[in-house]
């Protein structure tokens, strides 16, 4: 099952208010996408935390109904 | 999740110092992020143990669970996760990955 590129966006922006999120469809299929994710939640956290928010921003759908999802996170 | 999926993740990490959870062998990647993990490390010449998590289901989910990480490939250096694909490329390319393999003395090519 694939995701919407607006649904990606929406979770994430729900659990980083602030974020600024682009979000590119990588091979048009809406199942390989890459993200782009700047907040100013992610100061002083480690890069695996910071992705770590955005995986769980995704409540579990990142590995199933996501199958490629590359984040670059900004502070 | 079952121990024995546990002790076999801790004594892969734990007996080689540079390991890799991917999906398919070092020689064979099954997926393109495997793939860029493996020829990263392998640009660095860095010695390593790729652990194909597509043959064993339990290890593949276990993994998950066990680096708190919902992707594959996962890169451990010395007991410690690093990360998935992304991090790792970052770090390769501005020059972090260097900093850790010599931080935690492992052999690679400068």
């Amino acid at each position: 099952m694939a995701m919407d590129l607006k649904e990606i966006e929406a979770l994430i922006k729900e659990a980083l208010p602030d974020a600024k999120v682009e979000i590119q469809d990588l091979a048009g299929d809406g199942n390989h996408y890459s993200a782009t994710v700047t907040s100013r939640e992610f100061l002083g956290k480690s890069k695996i935390e910071q992705h770590k928010i955005v995986y769980n921003s995704l409540k579990g759908k990142m590995g199933n109904e996501l199958h490629a999802l590359a984040i670059k996170t900004k502070e | 999740m079952d121990q024995q999926v546990k002790d076999l993740i801790n004594n892969e990490i734990t007996n080689n110092e540079v390991c890799l959870f991917m999906k398919g062998t070092p020689d064979a990647p099954q997926c393109g992020f495997s793939m860029a993990i493996s020829n990263m490390l392998k640009i660095l010449e860095v010695t390593y143990k790729g652990v194909n998590v597509l043959e064993n289901q339990s290890l593949r989910e276990g993994i998950k669970e066990f680096s708190d990480w919902p992707t594959i490939p996962q890169l451990y250096i010395k007991n410690e996760f690093v990360g998935g694909c992304d991090i790792v490329k970052e770090m390769y390319e501005n020059g972090e990955l260097k900093k850790i393999l010599e931080n935690k003395q492992i052999k690679f090519k400068k």
